[in-house]
């Protein structure tokens, strides 16, 4: 393969490509995403194939294994374009009916159709399908179209086209552009993109790094690695750019080790892109040199924190730098100055330069531009991923895009930003999401976890999970953060076994202002959050496991008895088979009973129990 | 001859430094008290224990806490050392401290200094304080780069590797010198009527630390039984 | 893997070998100090684990203290000092499947297993740990056996594999003892 040089060159690739892509009459895409992987993915594509080869049309039909689509609730995804069929939960076996009726025939499955669970009908294009509807998928959209690792399928698309245009600019005019966007980190942090890169610029030195954050430790958030997975070149652009206006002639991008295949999409993103000159020496005849390198994490949540991913990158333990208020762009990297962005961030760059920073500038609210993708999960009927402009309200998100609560239950809270967030209560549901605004509701926007809460969640527990995680992943170097927390999770511990005291909830309040005020990082000083934000609008719920030693919601074990009510029991014995414990006894046709010294509240009784006869007291 | 060349006030005086001062060196030339467990005069701050917090107040921004020995004076800061915001969150440091390393010395009297009289939580038994004094001491002074820091969270430890001392030992008994939780008596291998000798044979010493007194919980420590 | 038993020579013999496929694993590596994580864990994948030895060879080849790669060894979590079993199962305890109630999944598999997150059967044939978050959180509660990826998790469901799976296998373990 020969260098791309030129724009003219590259325009030559883009009709080239085009050209032979126009041989083929039907495109099948299967979704490849971890999510549908996990649905057995890998098997109906085999099929696919086989039966491809079995008509005699593998000439004719492509098929392709494409990133996340973002329905991940209801995966595996198969799309056939040109006509945008979206059929969903396909299996092996459905295969052969997909070939015959939609491949070599124009008809359709209508049992793997989507079916609207409101009005019942069934929806035949993934434009029309209620999820996707009221999304605007700027980032995302692109991931159904491409085979992440084909950097022909992203040329085709107009990929590195904003790389051409931004290389006859100067480097001033690039960062005035992003300014004049609004773009801000995706992290969580909410910091304008085009001041850091000024920042950056105008620290004196010869060497300067970019780095791309891709180490998303907030459990419950997915979408940084579908970025990376799914559209790796859309990230690689934006770094060359970024990178060309900073004056950097080195990247890294940092990837979590648990994302096995986002690391292996980004580093065959890599080796193509400087097959063909869009990486290394004189990038498309420009003179300007650049080239990135995979840096996987050794898994810990911190190294998140930009100071503590630096100290990881230059191989140590992922201590965050003491000397907090110096910034990265000032001595980053080996002491020179570094410009860490999130993935998505880095994503937003190539759209931004492509369409004109006026136009990325109307999408959005007033503080907040652009789209923002969450990923909606917990007790929501269409987990997956979301992307949708900022401001959009959470009750928009949940309900209409999420389709409301599983089963029917009551909307308790939404948890935002992971560890380092906080939850959001139902009379808020009207909060426009931006960043400001949620951190006024007490939360944040993190990287864009959304955790979906009903009322057979537990606020105290919840509480006590992230606590839980977060003792785990302090790295221990500073003593609020370090003892703090565990001494939080003791008293939170305490409250949800029943032993919590009057004055307990004083005392969590008292740390968890002095945690917040003095830990060394970001993974301190917003440690408190998830109690606070508990503590905000649920103190009724700590209170009811202080005072009443009850758990509503009927999660913290220690607080919960189970009994079998006798004008309900049939005697059938289910829940007698069942429990792991041996804990229920009764003769067929008679009234159970368990015996409470052995109950170990798992729970499998009652969900178990056909007649309702098991209720926790 | 010192140059002054940055002003700021700390505690409603306007004092001088120099640039790359720490605004607790800066304090500690003007006799302004400020308690601290980590820092160690001529080893390089590392601001971990964050008992010198200080509330700092920079232009228009909402005054911050941060530790004083790390952050670097700069032009116009206002700094403030005894306002109840700082006095509250290092008693509660303290209590932290001192409930997690009752029967260390040292972190007795911090909290005896910062005005603990009662301790809210439940009471530990450790006895290192992960001040990493011994550790800068050995790697930044000594050149041994022998101990460190091992494991993360709560499991965070001071050893050495595998629990084994390495070559890189050099015997000095550095750490043992400069760790502010030591103050025990000899523990080493006695011979009745005899003065202990120990520092003369280092040898016959267990080999997990330079003293078996590092807050390691292996046999060969005397404190170990008691911890853990 | 690592008993008392083996004789000097042969355990001279592993050390050897072991040093050698360090040194392998270091040759893809061109500027080593800041790829430290990476190595360790190529290192991990051929060994399943680290061996005190090749984090010695590491720190000697690197020009590093043992004590710094130590520590990095014990910081990071993918990052292990003991020998992992044959076959692993892992749980996700992510927010995601926290709120669907993967703690109760938690208790089954501890007690099918009989052994607790991050600890290995006696046999060393099985491994059982728990992540934070696989980023799979749409289909929670997530176990992964073997990386394969079983979705939407129930206690009941889990029991049910886990004793095909054991059966299979033919492990011994409680809880077919117990039934």
């Amino acid at each position: 393969m020969k260098k791309i040089r030129t724009k003219k060159n590259l325009e030559e690739y883009r009709k080239r490509i085009k050209k032979e892509n126009s041989k083929f009459k039907k495109i099948v895409t299967i979704c490849g995403g971890t999510g549908c992987h996990a649905y057995n993915c890998e098997q109906v594509k085999q099929k696919l194939r086989k039966e491809l080869v079995k008509n005699g049309l593998l000439k004719k039909v492509a098929l392709k294994v494409s990133g996340c689509h973002g329905f991940c609730e209801n995966g595996p995804i198969v799309t056939i374009r040109p006509e945008n069929i979206f059929y969903q939960r396909v299996s092996e076996k459905d295969v052969p009916e997909i070939m015959e009726k939609s491949i070599l025939k124009n008809k359709i499955v209508e049992h793997l159709l989507y079916e609207d669970p409101v009005s019942r009908q069934k929806v035949t294009y993934l434009e029309e399908i209620p999820f996707y509807k009221s999304q605007k998928r700027l980032l995302l959209g692109k991931n159904g179209l491409i085979e992440p690792d084909k950097i022909e399928d992203y040329i085709v698309q107009g990929g590195y086209g904003a790389l051409v245009k931004v290389l006859k600019l100067p480097a001033q005019k690039i960062i005035e552009i992003i300014k004049a966007s609004g773009l801000r980190g995706r992290g969580g942090g909410g910091f304008p993109t085009g001041r850091k890169w000024e920042f950056c610029r105008n620290t004196e030195g010869e060497i300067k790094y970019v780095i791309c954050n891709c180490d998303e430790g907030d459990p419950g958030a997915y979408m940084d690695r579908s970025l990376l997975e799914g559209n790796p070149h859309s990230v690689i652009e934006g770094m060359i750019i970024g990178a060309f206006a900073i004056g950097s002639n080195q990247g890294y991008i940092y990837v979590r080790h648990e994302y096995p295949l986002a690391c292996r999409n980004a580093q065959i993103a890599i080796r193509q892109a400087r097959k063909l000159g869009l990486l290394g020496k004189n990038i498309l005849g420009s003179g300007f040199n650049f080239d990135i390198q995979i840096a996987k994490g050794g898994g810990a949540f911190v190294c998140g924190e930009s100071t503590a991913l630096i100290a990881s990158l230059e191989g140590r333990m992922g201590e965050p730098r003491d000397k907090q208020h110096l910034h990265t762009t000032e001595s980053g990297l080996w002491g020179k100055p570094t410009n860490i962005n999130n993935v998505e961030t880095w994503a937003n760059v190539p759209l931004i330069i492509n369409n004109g920073p006026e136009w990325f500038y109307q999408i959005g609210n007033e503080n907040s531009k652009g789209t923002k993708i969450f990923s909606l999960v917990g007790k929501v009927q269409n987990t997956g991923l979301v992307e949708v402009p900022m401001g959009t309200t959470l009750r928009e998100i949940i309900f209409e895009i999420g389709g409301g609560i599983l089963n029917g239950k009551k909307f308790k809270a939404v948890q935002t930003g992971g560890p380092s967030g906080g939850c959001v209560p139902a009379d808020s549901l009207d909060l426009p999401v931006d960043y400001e605004q949620l951190n006024a509701a007490g939360s944040m926007m993190g990287s864009g976890g959304m955790i979906v809460m009903d009322e057979d969640t537990c606020m105290v527990d919840v509480a006590k999970y992230f606590l839980n995680f977060l003792k785990e992943e302090s790295c221990g170097k500073c003593l609020p953060c370090r003892e703090g927390i565990k001494r939080m999770l003791e008293i939170v511990t305490d409250i949800s076994e029943g032993r919590g005291k009057e004055d307990t909830l004083d005392l969590l309040e008292e740390l968890s202002a002095v945690v917040t005020d003095t830990s060394l990082c970001g993974l301190g000083k917003t440690a408190a959050n998830p109690v606070l934000s508990t503590l905000r609008y649920f103190r009724d719920e700590y209170e009811n496991h202080i005072k009443e030693k009850k758990c509503p919601a009927g999660v913290c074990v220690p607080l919960l008895r189970y009994e079998i009510l006798a004008d309900c029991c049939k005697g059938c014995g289910a829940c007698i088979k069942i429990c792991p414990y041996n804990a229920i006894s009764g003769k067929p046709k008679e009234i159970h009973i368990i015996n409470q010294d052995i109950c170990a509240k798992c729970g499998s009784c009652k969900t178990i129990c056909k007649f309702n006869a098991v209720q926790l007291q | 001859m010192i140059v002054f060349d940055t002003t700021l006030t700390i505690d409603g005086i306007k004092v001088n430094g120099k640039k790359g001062e720490t605004i607790l060196e800066v304090a500690k030339r003007y006799g302004i008290n400020i308690p601290t467990l980590c820092f160690v005069e001529n080893l390089p701050s590392y601001g971990a224990c964050r008992l010198c917090v200080v509330e700092i107040s920079k232009g228009k921004n909402p005054p911050i806490l941060s530790a004083s020995c790390t952050y670097d004076i700069q032009e116009g800061l206002v700094v403030n050392t005894k306002s109840e915001r700082v006095v509250k969150a290092r008693k509660i440091l303290a209590e932290l401290l001192v409930a997690s390393a009752p029967n260390v010395k040292i972190a007795q009297d911090i909290a005896a200094r910062c005005g603990v009289k009662e301790v809210r939580f439940k009471m530990e038994d450790n006895r290192c304080v992960l001040c990493g004094i011994c550790v800068r001491m050995c790697h930044e002074q000594m050149g041994g780069e022998a101990l460190g820091f091992v494991g993360r969270g709560i499991e965070r430890k001071i050893q050495m590797p595998f629990n084994k001392r390495p070559k890189e030992c050099l015997l000095c008994r550095g750490c043992e010198f400069v760790c502010p939780a030591m103050e025990i008596p000899c523990q080493g291998v006695k011979i009745p009527g005899e003065l202990c000798g120990r520092c003369l044979r280092m040898d016959e010493m267990p080999y997990c630390c330079t003293l078996g007194s590092f807050g390691c919980s292996c046999d060969h420590n005397p404190l170990a039984s008691s911890s853990k | 893997m690592e008993t008392t038993a083996i004789n000097p020579s042969a355990k001279l013999r592993i050390d050897t070998e072991r040093r050698r496929s360090v040194n392998c694993i270091l040759k893809n590596y061109k500027d080593s100090k800041s790829n430290l994580i990476s190595i360790l864990q190529d290192i991990q994948e051929k060994f399943s684990y680290l061996p005190t030895e090749t984090l010695e060879e590491v720190a000697k080849k690197l020009n590093l203290k043992l004590i710094d790669v130590y520590g990095v060894a014990t910081f990071y979590k993918s990052l292990r000092l003991s020998p992992q079993g044959k076959h692993n199962i892992t749980l996700c305890l992510g927010t995601a499947c926290h709120v669907r109630a993967s703690a109760k999944i938690l208790d089954e598999i501890q007690s099918q297993l009989g052994i607790g997150p991050g600890s290995t059967t006696e046999n060393r044939e099985l491994t059982f740990n728990t992540v934070n978050c696989l980023g799979v959180c749409a289909i929670g509660p997530v176990v992964v056996i073997d990386g394969k990826y079983y979705g939407r998790m129930t206690p009941i469901k889990t029991r049910e594999m886990l004793s095909k799976y054991l059966k299979k296998k033919n492990f011994s373990n409680k809880a077919t003892e117990k039934r």
